[in-house]
């Protein structure tokens, strides 16, 4: 088994905004080894993105970062902007939901992908030509030399999505943060680029962090699963123990709450009433306690460890659900 | 009988300005489209991003009029209609839009959102007008004493959706078009407001025109379904006949490309895969529109355009060379479509 390259430990976020403090990722953990993907999955709030981007240095300065993640041995918590500028992009690259805002649109593609190359390496303007190239056939883009002169509103959502794909992988990071990469595109376009990234991990040996709202993607393309609820892990398991053995009422309660093909139409899908907690006002119990359907008095007032309670497989409840049984 | 709606041959486009102000092109956005809506039944829209679905949605309701065809609602046609005749005719038929928030007036507050199409219509005295309101909050799961004074931007997502919804239904519609009601919401919301939208169906007798681009939320409100492509239908038919076999090329395609939830099925077939980008709406390919990214196309494709035909009950395919009907085999234990798309 490889060393992992990148290791999280209790990583916190904090934002302080005129007074109110707002804890949105409350002491993650989690390790990621090299040619893997790890999907976070989450709502709205749950500090999935917050998490990652804390790890990119791009969160803005009211956040207060605490806690460790380890690049390679380098920590990037803590690490002055003038230094982290050298790992972000190069170490490890984000790929975010929407191409058309992440492009420039007034620049031409291949010169996007050229700039990019030479922030990191100092090539010959001729080199990082010939690499952007390859890198556009490398994300199967047809027509690379055409595509090189194109505007991005020339090209369509799904190679946009290619061209920032090949930017992040234009100085071979180790690892790749994909934040809803595929959330805006249509259902034909989301599974020709995540079958890219499948390839591309596979060849390249890149360890791949897919945060996504959607539990059908972590099952189709990823490796293991974080959950997350409220800003903490709730519950982190390869994806196949996941799925089949799942533990934690609120990944259960998602997973029933998703319409699925199999499904008859005009069935009453099971429902999970209320919202989640306010960020704000954590209750210091479990933080699903309020809408969960197994919940006890206990509940209430201890919260639940999140440890490893079976081989590799953690989770965060005082009544885990048991095989096969319903919430 | 006659159908509650029913479209014929509605075709709308918009003029694309080029570099300078000049011409630069048609987008052809809805291209000969027609389909029947029966009193309380619903009927799903699926398609992906600029397949014309929510320019449909907005030619029914006439916001755009749509540029020809003929949209007929409870027997009256709408396309011609202006003004004061036009808001009679469409009374009973109600929109529910994407974002919660854009829809309403950020200033108002809940109770005038929802009373306002009341006034609108001139519906009661003030006095049953705040008592009808209270009842529609009440209907859509809010309690009115709570939420009755505060304004949009002091609910969820979900809040304002259900918002929405009293307001859609505050006339007592025959019909409501949904365009992507539920995407901007979480899951667990989701689930919500589609429990909410079943509710009221039944109980209200309610129609829907449900448009959306996931095609398990759809199959999952709808009675039928039509699948849509560069402004056409290409398939039209009873929910469960259309997910159990799908005929037409593309939603074989569609269906192969959804994540599926269980990690032992290999994730999207190589055919949906390899089925590359959709053309420009602003050229589409002659005859056939899927044929460029189709396994099964021939010459005949290019030359003709397929037309709707009925190869099942109630099942309509625009394609020359449909994709076979899978055996059953054993108990329908239908697992989506890319068991069957791998054939």
């Amino acid at each position: 088994m490889s060393e992992a390259v990148l290791k999280v430990e209790n990583l916190r976020v904090r934002f302080d905004r005129g007074g109110r403090r707002v804890q949105a990722v409350n002491g993650l953990t989690y390790q990621l080894r090299a040619g893997r993907t790890l999907a976070i999955i989450g709502e709205s709030g749950s500090g999935k993105t917050v998490s990652s981007r804390a790890l990119m240095g791009l969160l803005p300065a009211t956040a207060t970062v605490t806690g460790s993640a380890r690049l390679d041995g380098v920590e990037l918590v803590g690490m002055p902007e003038d230094e982290m500028r050298h790992h972000r992009g190069a170490d490890i690259a984000m790929v975010f939901q929407d191409p058309t805002r992440s492009l420039n649109p007034t620049m031409r593609v291949g010169t996007q992908i050229t700039e990019a190359i030479r922030a990191h390496s100092p090539v010959e303007p001729a080199a990082a030509k010939r690499r952007a190239l390859e890198l556009l056939s490398l994300v199967r883009i047809a027509d690379p030399h055409r595509r090189f002169h194109e505007y991005p509103h020339q090209l369509s959502g799904g190679m946009r999505q290619r061209v920032m794909i090949a930017i992040a992988l234009s100085s071979d990071p180790k690892v790749l943060i994909a934040d809803e990469a595929t959330t805006a595109l249509d259902v034909t376009t989301q599974a020709q680029i995540m079958e890219l990234l499948a390839e591309l991990r596979s060849r390249l040996g890149t360890a791949i962090i897919l945060i996504s709202h959607d539990l059908g993607l972590a099952a189709s393309y990823a490796d293991d699963v974080i959950v997350m609820y409220a800003g903490r892990a709730v519950e982190y398991a390869p994806t196949r123990i996941l799925f089949a053995q799942m533990r934690m009422p609120y990944t259960r309660a998602l997973l029933d709450a998703i319409p699925r093909l199999e499904r008859a139409s005009h069935t009453r899908l099971p429902v999970t009433p209320g919202q989640p907690p306010d960020l704000i006002a954590l209750p210091p119990g479990c933080t699903f306690e309020p809408r969960c359907a197994r919940a006890q008095p206990e509940c209430r007032d201890s919260r639940p460890p999140f440890v490893e309670h079976e081989i590799g497989h953690w989770w965060a409840c005082w009544y885990p659900c048991k095989d096969g049984e319903p919430l | 009988m006659t159908a509650l709606l029913e479209v014929r041959n509605v075709v709308h486009e918009f003029t694309v300005r080029g570099v300078g102000g000049l011409k630069g092109g048609t987008v052809h956005a809805v291209s000969d489209v027609s389909f029947d809506l029966d009193t309380g039944e619903t009927l799903g829209v699926v398609g992906e991003t600029g397949s014309g679905k929510s320019t449909l949605a907005r030619c029914v309701v006439q916001a755009p009029h749509p540029k020809s065809g003929s949209v007929r609602f409870q027997g009256t046609e709408l396309v011609g209609l202006r003004g004061r005749r036009l808001g009679r005719a469409r009374r009973q038929m109600q929109m529910v839009f994407q974002d919660p928030y854009g829809s309403l007036n950020p200033r108002w507050r809940v109770t005038d959102i929802v009373e306002e199409p009341l006034i609108g219509y001139g519906d009661g005295d003030a006095g049953s007008r705040r008592r009808r309101v209270r009842d529609l909050l009440d209907m859509v799961g809010l309690n009115p004493d709570v939420y009755g004074r505060r304004r949009p931007r002091e609910l969820s997502g979900g809040q304002c959706q259900r918002v929405a919804i009293a307001r859609a239904i505050a006339l007592h519609p025959a019909l409501v078009v949904c365009d992507e009601p539920v995407s901007s919401l979480d899951v667990l919301i989701q689930a919500q407001v589609l429990n909410l939208l079943e509710q009221l169906r039944t109980e209200l007798g309610l129609s829907y025109l449900f448009i959306s681009h996931d095609l398990a939320l759809v199959k999952q409100v709808s009675d039928r379904v039509a699948v849509m492509h560069l402004g056409q239908l290409c398939e039209v038919g009873p929910a469960e006949a259309l997910y159990r076999s799908p005929r037409h090329p593309y939603t074989v395609d569609l269906l192969a490309s959804v994540p599926s939830l269980d990690p032992n099925r290999p994730p999207a077939t190589e055919r949906a895969v390899a089925s590359g980008e959709p053309p420009s709406p602003m050229a589409p390919p002659s005859g056939c529109r899927f044929r460029t990214r189709c396994p099964r196309a021939q010459d005949l494709c290019a030359a003709q355009r397929p037309l709707l035909r009925e190869l099942g009950p109630g099942h309509l395919v625009a394609c020359h060379f449909p994709e076979p009907v899978e055996e059953e085999s054993g108990p329908p234990t239908v697992t989506g479509g890319r068991a069957r798309a791998v054939a």
